[in-house]
């Protein structure tokens, strides 16, 4: 993981120059980022309430569930993205906005770069949680 | 030999003839057919070799240079306030600048000093005086920022500091003006009676936290105590003052301190006088002093300390000795085996260098000495010296090294470098400086290893050098390349106010220890607001605080509702934790304040007391993204 998250920053301090390598398709796209495969269990309440937490420190500045503010409303983004691809839009957002097709459209309708908030792979993970939990409302 | 009078109308007549003439030719140099631009060029996206701290002498900050390229990358805000990010101004950084004297918003910054370990650099901290107002800086460099300020007492004028031990152990303070000891009102002619003395401070650096605090004060004669170097290796014990006005003359200094044929050089034995300390041969003396500290993310606290241990010469034999050395010198400068201890005599003729394992063999041997100055021994002059650089250039000042056996020297008068050979005193190379330069530094210069490679001249004029703004002009610093056999000047730079003295330090020292960031996890910060969630106003009778959050693009709370006289205060958390991402926060029409730039996971305070009614908007001042411009809301204060 330190590897992942390691490149990772190597990318945003390099400014990523852009390449043209959009997936074939979009739907059901894992996104670029150091989550490459991710296994949903049955819903575990503690880890979503320490993704409760995260969120409220670090996400819930910008994203609400219910509407739109800085960044898209969150409802439903479960249904929307694949687990993978969420987690790699919280782990690198610069590269993602920069490089994967949705993430480039998501930037070009909302014109706020999403931040990476220092987001460990395992807080991302219990984030993912959270959301999974705030869906199943 | 001439009156020192008469040598000083010589020395300014040179000094015209030698300027006019490179005055008017501008400075088309040997540069210019040179590959010299090729070799300062450093690529977009490419990084610097060596970062290069100016002191700012009157601006009272610290600049950072990457070298060769001579880019600007930041100014360190030390002992001035810096409207441009509120240090001084806000709740976290005004006790910063507490003294014993109140507020003291500005200061004089002459010498830059790093720290070593084992007697190299270790990219850790830099140190800073404040001539003024004595005081001492530690600028942490993970963060870029000054982290403690330390006034030491009992002294006026902090020059001769703060010079580091080859360990920093301590680092040195000197009196420049002597005084009356403790302070007085007394006839200003008791001065030429004895009436005024200076001190040496020792300034005990704690070597895993950088901590400072007042060691040891030694009282010595009142004559004006100028620079410092402290020794190597085997001169490790020992640090050397230069010493002025050794006449003790109170009135036109220019003639009155310039009589004697030679003035001194204090060596000073701080091990020793760290033993009479500890056999308690010190005494309790007075002394008001205020340490200002910051640590990482907190308001700074502000201490007010009171009483030193003071040390008499005469009460720890051993600890100090007077070498003559001509002609009221300046400079006083260790190379980098620690032998030779290098004086630069402003009026001198030659750069005396004198032997440390010569002082140590006849420093108390009775024969070797010619009189004593309260109870310190002074030795003759041929007893420790190790030779003279004959005619070396006018007016030689300062001297670095470069690790491979040569000594640069700046020379005021004629505004040169000299480059010259230890151990056989012949002058090899004479390199012209634009104008009046002052300071050198070589990349590791004043360490036991010079990285050598690089050499700046720190100039105090640049008559025709830039384009003309006004009667002031810019102040420049003048980067040589020391590699090879021959030095080259490869180029020149204006800097932010006087660039008094630098230390070079290899980029590769420091670039990766630097933070990105302060973890939001670990703010310690009293008024933190981690999370929007937690942003609200909680009103105190007439005081309101504001636990405010800014993050990509907005400020919670945003609207914000005040009565006239009520005072409030801002704490902004800067949510992000994305590197270099700071924002800023400032309030159409607030007095007192300024702007304030918080860092990614930092809080910072801003205070205002709302005036007459109105709608006061307030906005961020950093651009921080597409909608930095709607970063912006109001305050309503009503009657």
């Amino acid at each position: 993981m330190m590897i992942g998250l390691l490149s990772f920053l190597t990318i945003i301090a390099c400014g990523g120059e852009k390449t043209e390598e959009s997936p074939a398709s979009n739907a059901g796209s894992k996104g670029i980022g150091p989550v490459k495969s991710v296994t949903l269990g049955t819903l575990d309440q503690a880890m979503a309430d320490r993704g409760k937490k995260q969120f409220e420190a670090k996400c819930a500045a910008c994203h609400k569930f219910e509407e739109k503010v800085v960044g898209p409303a969150l409802q439903d983004v479960t249904l929307r993205r694949t687990p993978e691809w969420i987690m790699n839009m919280i782990l690198n957002p610069i590269e993602m906005t920069q490089k994967d097709p949705i993430g480039q459209e998501l930037l070009g309708e909302h014109l706020t770069q999403m931040t990476f908030q220092n987001v460990k792979e395992e807080e991302a993970r219990e984030i993912l949680e959270y959301f999974r939990k705030m869906d199943l409302k | 030999m001439l009156k020192k009078s008469n040598l000083i109308l010589v020395t300014l007549g040179i000094t015209l003839f030698t300027f006019l003439p490179n005055c008017k030719k501008g400075a088309a140099t040997a540069t210019l057919a040179s590959d010299a631009a090729s070799r300062v060029y450093v690529a977009p996206g490419e990084k610097d070799e060596v970062y290069a701290f100016l002191s700012g002498g009157f601006s009272g900050q610290m600049s950072v240079y990457g070298i060769p390229s001579a880019r600007l990358f930041k100014i360190i805000p030390v002992f001035s306030v810096f409207p441009e990010n509120g240090y001084g101004f806000d709740e976290e950084t005004k006790d910063m600048l507490k003294t014993t004297h109140g507020y003291v918003p500005w200061d004089d910054s002459h010498h830059v000093e790093a720290s070593m370990t084992d007697g190299k650099q270790d990219g850790r901290w830099m140190f800073l005086n404040a001539n003024n107002t004595p005081r001492l800086a530690r600028i942490d460099l993970k963060s870029f920022e000054t982290k403690e300020i330390l006034e030491i007492p009992n002294t006026s004028g902090n020059h001769a500091s703060p010079f580091a031990t080859e360990n920093t152990e301590y680092l040195m303070a000197a009196t420049r003006f002597s005084v009356p000891v403790p302070q007085a009102s007394v006839p200003i002619d008791s001065f030429s009676k004895g009436g005024f003395k200076g001190t040496v401070t020792m300034v005990k650096v704690d070597k895993n936290t950088g901590r400072l605090s007042v060691e040891l004060q030694v009282l010595v004669p009142g004559f004006n105590y100028d620079l410092s170097h402290c020794g190597k290796k085997k001169s490790h014990d020992w640090c050397f003052f230069s010493s002025y006005n050794s006449e003790q003359a109170h009135k036109m200094l220019e003639v009155g301190a310039s009589k004697k044929d030679k003035d001194f050089i204090l060596a000073f034995n701080w091990v020793r006088a760290k033993e009479c300390k500890d056999q308690g041969k010190a005494y309790n003396f007075g002394g008001d002093y205020v340490n200002n500290f910051k640590e990482e993310n907190k308001p700074a606290v502000s201490t007010r300390l009171s009483g030193v241990k003071m040390l008499n010469p005469k009460d720890c034999p051993g600890m100090m000795y007077y070498m003559p050395t001509p002609k009221s010198p300046h400079g006083t400068d260790v190379d980098s085996t620690g032998e030779y201890i290098v004086g630069g005599g402003k009026l001198a003729s030659v750069i005396p260098v004198h032997s440390f394992s010569k002082m140590m063999e006849v420093k108390d041997k009775k024969e070797h000495h010619s009189t004593e100055i309260e109870g310190i021994p002074v030795l003759k002059y041929e007893s420790t010296l190790a030779g003279e650089v004959k005619k070396p250039c006018l007016g030689p000042l300062h001297t670095e090294f470069d690790g491979q056996g040569y000594a640069y020297t700046s020379c005021f008068v004629s505004s040169e470098v000299v480059k010259w050979k230890l151990g056989t005193w012949e002058v090899v190379q004479h390199l012209p400086a634009y104008y009046s330069v002052g300071h050198l530094s070589i990349v590791g210069g004043s360490s036991t290893e010079p990285y050598g490679k690089y050499l700046i001249a720190m100039n105090k004029i640049t008559k025709d050098r830039y384009l003309p703004v006004g009667m002031e002009l810019p102040q420049s610093a003048q980067l040589y390349d020391i590699s090879s056999g021959k030095a080259e000047l490869l180029s020149d730079f204006p800097t932010v106010g006087e660039p008094h003295y630098s230390q070079m330090i290899p980029a590769k020292l420091i670039m990766d220890k630097t933070a990105k960031l302060f973890p939001l996890e670990e703010n310690k910060h009293p008024y933190a607001t981690k999370s929007e969630n937690d942003a609200r106003i909680v009103k105190l009778g007439n005081t309101t605080h504001i636990y405010m959050t800014a993050i990509r693009s907005h400020f919670k709370p945003d609207i914000i509702e005040a009565r006239t006289g009520e005072t409030l205060y801002f704490h902004v958390t800067n949510l992000e934790q994305d590197y270099d991402i700071p924002h800023g926060f400032a309030i159409g029409g607030a007095p007192n304040m300024t702007n304030l730039l918080i860092m990614p996971g930092e809080t910072r305070t801003f205070k205002w007391v709302a005036p007459k009614p109105g709608i006061y908007p307030f906005y961020c001042t950093d651009f921080c993204s597409a909608l930095h411009q709607e970063m912006q809301q109001y305050i309503r204060v009503s009657p």
